[in-house]
């Protein structure tokens, strides 16, 4: 024997005799419902094999599963998110449509119970550049009848006057700017005094004696006396009284969104206007017809 | 050619013996054969096993493990043939292998004849025998079995016994030295 000590030869010789006939025994040997010892052992020595084998099947078709093939679900997942993205955006697209359904829809209710107004309607298609001022930018102009000091509205009120006219765009100087002036009086005691911006988001009302009452939440309109704008449209609520001298100091939300204004009517008229008394612009509801903001 | 070769220890040295031809082979067959045909006539026989007296004697003699082993091995395999079919192949087998590996490496460390040492060997060889095979069928048949009884004893003495007198009888089948 190759390699082996001559002094083990029988060792080594002895184990490879008892095995051939340990061998030879479970070839012979049935057990009672296990069939040959050497298929009880051949079981017995392969299993252990076949289960670790099957673990490590199972190890690597799990690994497999959840973490190589994601590449597929990655991807899967990745199209989904965007498919969810894009539907997200689609909605809120919708939404916005349905919004701006809702707003044109008043505007248009509004123009119906004005109609003896001309006015057009504009989308607002930007704001001022700076601080300093208090402008927006319409998408309507010179060629759609507008012109300078032209009133601007919403449904929910006075906006502001145009200031600048081009051919197809125009200028709203709104009624926060510090410049920006409009007729207005108290809806209840109908005392009358000018409103205008001082470059903050609430107004200030101007010359109102310290001997008047006026009331918190108290609604302020136009008086018509500026003759840009209409008698009685909302101009905005008081918000804070404090007494001064020799004036109240007055402070005004604006009853339109000035902040959030997307779009607007132009009032395309030069010379003083009266508005029916029955007129509701704030309350008007949505309607089904045609919600195009032309309304001449 | 020599008949019989010294072995040198440590401190002693151990003759090893060579057989006339066809002794061994004549011997181990003659030993099967009246196993076989023994206890059909004297029951009480049976509680001999010349098959493992011969294993024995010739390890013991022959003073080579690997020879031993193998001569153990096809005497157990041939007594496993002739014990009928509840015997599997490879019972007394693997339990003569042993013991004629264990016989052949003691004699060849101890001098092995003196009667008195060939009876106490005898003696434990055939517990040993007694105790392979008894592991060999509680593990691998199954079948429980008692390690070791006074049936078991007594038949311990008596295979020494015959062995003392067997062997003598075996030695005259050496060659002279």
């Amino acid at each position: 024997m190759v390699g082996v000590p001559s002094r083990h030869r029988s060792l080594v010789l002895l184990a490879g005799v008892i095995l051939l006939q340990v061998l030879l025994l479970a070839v012979q040997i049935k057990r009672d419902s296990q069939g040959r010892l050497i298929r009880v052992w051949t079981v017995g020595a392969v299993s252990p094999f076949e289960r670790a084998g099957s673990y490590g099947f199972g190890w690597f078709r799990n690994v497999w599963h959840h973490y190589f093939a994601l590449q597929n679900t990655t991807k899967e997942n990745e199209q989904l998110r965007r498919e969810n993205e894009a539907l997200k955006l689609q909605i809120a697209q919708l939404q916005g449509k349905a919004a701006e359904a809702d707003r044109l829809a008043v505007l248009l209710n509004f123009r119906k119970t004005h109609a003896e107004v001309p006015m057009v309607g504009a989308r607002v298609i930007g704001a001022s550049a700076g601080s300093a001022s208090q402008t927006i930018q319409l998408d309507r102009g010179e060629r759609d009848g507008i012109r300078r000091n032209m009133g601007v509205i919403t449904p929910d009120g006075v906006v502001g006057k145009v200031v600048e006219v081009y051919p197809n765009t125009s200028q709203v100087l709104l009624l926060t700017d510090k410049e920006s002036g409009v007729g207005a009086m108290l809806a209840d005691s109908r005392i009358q005094s000018p409103v205008g911006g001082v470059g903050e988001p609430l107004l200030t009302m101007k010359y109102v004696p310290n001997d008047d009452t006026v009331n918190l939440g108290e609604r302020v309109i136009t008086s018509g006396m500026d003759r840009i704008f209409p008698r009685d449209l909302p101009v905005g609520i008081i918000a804070e009284i404090k007494p001064g001298n020799p004036f109240k100091e007055i402070r005004i939300k604006p009853a339109a969104n000035l902040e959030r204004l997307e779009e607007v009517l132009v009032l395309l008229t030069l010379h003083p206007l009266e508005m029916k008394k029955d007129a509701e612009p704030a309350g008007a509801q949505p309607v089904a017809s045609n919600p195009s903001p032309v309304v001449r | 050619m020599h008949d019989a070769y010294e072995i040198r220890g440590a401190e002693s040295h151990i003759e090893v013996h060579k057989f006339r031809a066809g002794a061994i082979i004549i011997a181990t067959l003659l030993a099967l054969v009246i196993q076989a045909w023994f206890p059909l006539h004297l029951m009480r026989a049976a509680i001999l096993d010349l098959p493992l007296l011969v294993t024995i004697y010739f390890g013991l003699s022959r003073r080579n493990p690997s020879t031993g082993l193998l001569l153990g091995m096809v005497i157990g395999l041939l007594q496993d043939s002739l014990s009928g079919p509840t015997v599997p192949l490879g019972l007394y087998g693997i339990a003569k292998t042993i013991i004629g590996y264990l016989a052949s490496s003691i004699g060849a460390r101890l001098d092995t004849e003196h009667p008195l040492a060939r009876f106490a060997l005898t003696a434990g060889f055939f517990v040993v025998h007694q105790g392979v095979i008894v592991l060999t069928r509680r593990i691998l048949l199954g079948q429980p079995e008692p390690w070791f009884n006074l049936h078991l004893a007594v038949a311990a003495f008596i295979n020494a016994v015959v062995a003392v007198f067997l062997f003598l009888l075996l030695d005259r089948l050496r060659k002279p030295s």
